[in-house]
């Protein structure tokens, strides 16, 4: 007989006070001042319960770069930061471009059982944008691939991405698209403006991202298929997929936590922790961003964790690997940056990173909120408890935070996956 | 001030004071012996990572005069995908007593790297960091610039420099565009538009694309070297066209004001950007550039290492 839990005195998004009891692995009971002898008591006083979070980009290294993560701890970071499902990107050595690797992955996720792993599928082979991988036979997979992306690359043909786009229509598929025109960005270090023109850090002008996502809207759209942008960076990309959604077309797109909260200004500590692929953009761009999310113009928060090892990031800027933690950090900066001001309410919070991003994703058993008999997948959060992030205490393998040091606005203090506990933390 | 990172960290008091030490250390330096024992027992580490004949010997040679003892240090391409990482250098160079590092990297911000992770306890000396700066280059322009024009004053107020040719890829540039605007200088870029950074118009300057508009009006035109692999990159169409329009040739060095100066960081690129009538005209002042380059890193070291605690003898 599976573990019972009730989680007591907590505040669901709607703003009601409930307790959450749990059993089988299912929502069994909502209300107050709910009883249970053999319940081990989760206390989610002056904290708020939400359905489990849902991540649509993630990076777990496994197969190929197991220094930086693996499945098992990305799992655990995942867990600690609230999620109950991660989408493994495909930029693994070997790359997730046949059904052999998306079900290893698929499987590592399953022993490690902290998650859900679903893997995403690169849609050329080895993400070199030259032909397509093995696309319907990932999708049939024990994986069941629905989501496919050259991640890290973009799918800068435009005849393939709209091969690609129409394939995936058999089977209900999306292609996530990493926006950025590769002939602008040669060499590319980060944001071009100002700041750029006084380090003397090659540029990577918000165009580059701008382009491709105007183009591939019209392409999905012309081809009747579904686009999702991945990582949205700029005010500009903001107003075409704005302008999209307004003709009814079906894109979707995505936006980081840190997006939402670091600009190109820290690029003058010519920190590498700082390096990310889309770069950091303005504040200007933030503001946009932020404001996207609220009105929905922008779908989901995804996290794009990106672990490192320590040489990766120790080094001169132009040498450093792009990419930053995100699944540990990831609610509380939502909360800082959405909710506290006022931006987005919980139940908005629980649309972005548990609904919608199960829906893009077709992971048929997320995202279905807190009701009897769903899938106990539930996530508590201390809002006004202080986070200190620390990168010597951080559950993934890697360290490279850009948080370190920096107290956020929020504390995860239970998990729960399946009906399973799978992070918990005690307040100071 | 314990590095010389970028031209940014320094006040205007600051930039004075190394251009005052910089002249009495020439002065001192002028005589049969050209040797200072100021410096005696100290390390200095020529970290060359890029090519560079000038401003090494410049430094090794301003080192030398000041009696340290001086490694040369050639390291190309040092990074983690070539070979040993800037970190395992530094290390290196903790361990055998370097009291000071000057770097020249071929990565923006390879200095601020190098003083920022606290692998070694040495001053950094930034010589050029890839297309962000090179301080003492500015410091030494400036210098120049002073002992020509400025009739006793300490800064550069009331004149006009005008800095021409690839600014985008320039630390010379980036440098010299801080420290002569905090030392009263206007300074005007000129350059065709696909060589100035997106994000100029937010610099204290004025920004031409013609020459010939302002080619009478300044005091100093400072000359860039052109890569020659601009080309191939398509910054313009091709190298006579560039001339054309953005040269220091002879019309254009007659039509200059009576006072005026001409300087060029080198290497010169003659026939490119610069005519050999321009570069070795009365007007030049490009050797006297190199004269005072020594004194000018005569006097970074000086102050950098002077007042600290003394090295291991």
């Amino acid at each position: 007989m599976s573990q019972t839990y009730l989680i007591k005195d907590g505040t669901l998004a709607n703003g009601l006070q409930a307790d959450v009891l749990i059993s089988d692995g299912v929502v069994s009971q909502i209300g107050n001042n709910l009883q249970s002898q053999s319940a081990e008591i989760i206390s989610a006083k002056n904290s708020i319960v939400l359905p489990g979070l849902v991540d649509l980009h993630t990076h777990l290294r496994e197969p190929g770069k197991e220094d930086s993560e693996t499945v098992l701890s990305g799992s655990k970071a995942a867990a600690k930061g609230g999620f109950v499902a991660v989408s493994a990107m495909a930029n693994t050595s070997p790359v997730a471009d046949t059904a052999g690797v998306v079900e290893q992955v698929f499987r590592l996720g399953k022993s490690a059982g902290l998650v859900d792993v679903f893997p995403i599928g690169a849609v050329t082979k080895g993400l070199a944008g030259e032909s397509l991988a093995d696309i319907g036979a990932m999708a049939n997979s024990e994986a069941n691939v629905r989501v496919f992306s050259d991640d890290g690359h973009c799918v800068s043909d435009p005849l393939i991405m709209r091969r690609a786009l129409e394939y995936v229509k058999q089977f209900g598929g999306v292609i996530a698209q990493h926006a950025q025109d590769p002939r602008l960005t040669q060499g590319s270090q980060m944001n071009e403006g100002y700041v750029s023109s006084q380090l003397g850090l090659k540029g990577w002008p918000a165009i580059a991202e701008e382009a491709i996502i105007a183009r591939d809207i019209l392409l999905a759209d012309h081809v009747q298929s579904r686009l999702h942008i991945c990582h949205v960076t700029t005010a500009g990309g903001v107003e075409i997929i704005r302008w999209a959604k307004t003709r009814g077309m079906k894109v979707t797109a995505e936006v980081t936590p840190h997006h939402l909260i670091l600009t190109d200004e820290l690029a003058r500590t010519f920190d590498p922790v700082y390096k990310v692929n889309p770069p950091l953009r303005s504040e200007k761009d933030v503001m946009a961003l932020r404001e996207a999310l609220a009105d929905g113009t922008i779908d989901i928060v995804a996290t794009d964790h990106a672990p490192h090892p320590q040489e990766s990031k120790e080094c001169e800027w132009q040498e450093a690997a792009f990419g930053m933690l995100g699944l540990e950090t990831a609610l509380s900066i939502v909360n800082q940056t959405m909710v506290v001001s006022g931006l987005l309410s919980w139940d908005g919070v629980v649309e972005r990173m548990s609904t919608a991003p199960a829906r893009i994703g077709g992971y048929v058993q997320h995202g279905l909120g807190i009701e009897v008999g769903s899938p106990a997948h539930l996530t508590v959060i201390n809002p006004t408890a202080p986070h200190r992030v620390d990168r010597d205490r951080v559950a993934s393998r890697s360290r490279n935070t850009p948080f370190h040091g920096m107290e956020l606005l929020g504390v995860v203090t239970a998990t729960l996956f399946n009906g399973v506990l799978t992070h918990k933390a005690e307040l100071a | 001030m314990k590095h010389l990172l970028s031209i940014e960290d320094l006040s205007k008091a600051d930039a004075i004071n190394i251009l005052d030490t910089a002249e009495s250390l020439s002065a001192a330096s002028d005589g049969v012996v050209k040797k200072l024992p100021t410096l005696r027992g100290r390390t200095v580490v020529n970290l060359f990572a890029e090519d560079s004949t000038r401003t090494r010997i410049s430094f090794e040679a301003a080192a030398k005069r000041l009696s340290a003892d001086v490694i040369n240090f050639s390291a190309k391409g040092s990074s983690v995908s070539k070979g040993e990482s800037l970190k395992d250098t530094a290390q290196t160079l903790q361990s055998m007593g370097a009291d000071a590092v000057i770097i020249r990297h071929s990565a923006s911000g390879a200095a601020h790297t190098l003083a920022e992770n606290k692998w070694m306890s040495g001053a950094v000396i930034n010589a050029g960091d890839g297309t962000h700066e090179h301080p003492s280059q500015a410091l030494l322009d400036a210098f120049t610039i002073r002992q020509n024009l400025s009739h006793g004053n300490s800064d550069l107020a009331g004149l006009h420099v005008a800095i021409v040719g690839d600014i985008l890829h320039s630390r010379v540039a980036r440098s010299n565009v801080l420290l002569l605007t905090k030392l009263g200088a206007q300074v005007t870029l000129v350059a065709p538009p696909t060589l100035l950074p997106v994000g100029v118009d937010q610099w204290p300057v004025n920004i031409s694309y013609d020459f010939d508009s302002i080619i009478s009006e300044v005091d100093v035109v400072m000359m860039l070297r052109i890569q020659m692999e601009r080309m191939s990159e398509m910054f313009f169409p091709n190298a006579r066209e560039y001339s054309h329009y953005f040269a220091l040739n002879t019309d254009r060095l007659a039509r200059m004001k009576k006072t005026a100066i001409v300087m060029h960081p080198g290497p010169m690129n003659r026939g490119f950007e610069i005519t050999a009538e321009s570069a070795d005209s009365a007007r030049s002042v490009i050797l006297e550039q190199v004269k005072n380059g020594v004194s000018i890193r005569m006097a970074i070291l000086y102050l950098l290492l002077a007042g600290s605690s003394e090295g291991q003898t």
